[in-house]
């Protein structure tokens, strides 16, 4: 949801188990004789950093949802369904903005494209998993739950699928159910905030708290300053869909400056 | 319900968007399995939230709706303090709170 690991941002594409890595160590051993039931606690219990993030984060999204004229239903719906706090920050600042339906759409969908790259760096550290426990995990698929699966998995390489998939879901269940009961309760007690603050400006600055963390490499920063003076540049454009390109701009510059920068590389040694 | 958008048309954004982001989730692990996509496609995948997120947000912060679309000193402020807070820190929750305390602030001095 929230992008506070950086990590999360820039997963390997496909990072392999290495058997080879032994588990000499003692941390390692500890995490091997886990039962799945203590190896689903262990998950729970390493997610409480990302709580403290995830918790202000929900509350501000119920708020924001209800002042943008969303109903408490709708935002339950939002968190349940969707569960993915940036595109869920998107669409609500989308629908205010007055964009038509399908670039609410797909620019909230474009905010979680990033995922697909999650996806593909699980697979071989779930192979073997049946097709309804993959789609489990795909669901709770979020920034923070395959962060520290991917940290544990590549840390401890020898543990058993079974092991895998109960830290998985443990993590899985104190990030998602805090996520979606206090953004209920952030639309129930956004009723009682006064007319008149300025909270026209809550997702702004939400999204620029959210970027500013994100601007690791030269790569990321050349992205969002092309997607910042495009979306300037092509403002005119209806609703929406400057935005559209922009950021398809901006996603284009930092695969560049990628490249450029690995062949920089490579020429130095 | 917010500019015109009908009870059900919000709900079809809701379902369409959840089903759409469990696809994406669900992609490699599910359908696509092992099969490897083109290289520049990855790639640009990885630059997703830092180009769209910018994206989106920087026409809000130069021409802020509340303020009838002109540059406001108090909203463009408390913009660049939170990036600066971000950056620094990389903390979001801090990030935040240095954003509408600015805001907040400079609201109230420039009434």
């Amino acid at each position: 949801m929230t992008d506070r690991n950086s990590a999360a941002m820039a997963p390997s594409p496909a990072p392999q188990p290495q058997p080879r890595q032994a588990a000499a160590d003692a941390a390692s051993a500890r995490a091997l004789a886990r039962s799945p039931v203590q190896a689903f606690y262990h998950g729970m219990i390493q997610t409480l950093p990302f709580l403290i993030v995830i918790v202000p984060f929900a509350l501000l999204f119920g708020v924001v949802a209800l002042e943008a004229g969303i109903d408490i239903a709708q935002v339950l719906g939002f968190s349940v369904l969707v569960l993915a706090g940036a595109s869920q920050f998107t669409a609500v600042q989308l629908l205010s903005d007055h964009a038509p339906v399908w670039v609410v759409i797909l620019s909230s969908l474009a905010v979680n494209l990033r995922m697909a790259m999650y996806s593909a760096s699980l697979v071989p550290w779930l192979k073997g998993a049946s097709g309804k426990q993959k789609a489990w995990i795909a669901y709770v698929l979020i920034d923070q739950t395959y962060a520290l699966a991917i940290q544990h998995y590549e840390r401890h390489p020898r543990l058993s699928l079974q092991q895998r998939l109960a830290y998985f879901l443990g993590a899985a269940v104190a990030l998602c159910v805090p996520w979606v009961a206090v953004s209920w309760l952030g639309a129930t007690l956004g009723r009682a905030i006064p007319e008149g603050i300025a909270l026209d400006f809550a997702i702004p600055i939400t999204f620029l708290a959210m970027i500013a963390p994100m601007l690791r490499t030269y790569a990321h920063m050349a992205a969002c300053f092309v997607a910042i003076v495009a979306a300037l540049a092509l403002a005119w454009l209806p609703s929406g869909l400057g935005m559209m390109i922009a950021a398809v701009l901006g996603m284009a510059t930092g695969a560049w400056a990628e490249i450029r920068a690995e062949r920089r590389k490579e020429a130095r040694g | 319900m917010s500019g015109g958008y009908s009870d059900l048309t919000i709900w079809v954004v809701i379902i369409l968007l959840g089903i759409g982001t469990f696809l994406i989730r669900w992609s490699f692990l599910g359908a696509l399995g092992n099969r490897d996509l083109p290289q520049w496609f990855m790639r640009m995948l990885r630059y997703t939230p830092v180009a769209v997120l910018p994206a989106l947000v920087a026409p809000l912060v130069m021409w802020p709706a509340a303020t009838g679309g002109q540059p406001d000193p108090a909203r463009l402020s408390a913009a660049a303090v939170t990036v600066a807070v971000g950056v620094l820190t990389k903390n979001i929750i801090l990030a935040i709170l240095g954003g509408a305390i600015t805001l907040f602030g400079m609201l109230y001095v420039l009434g």
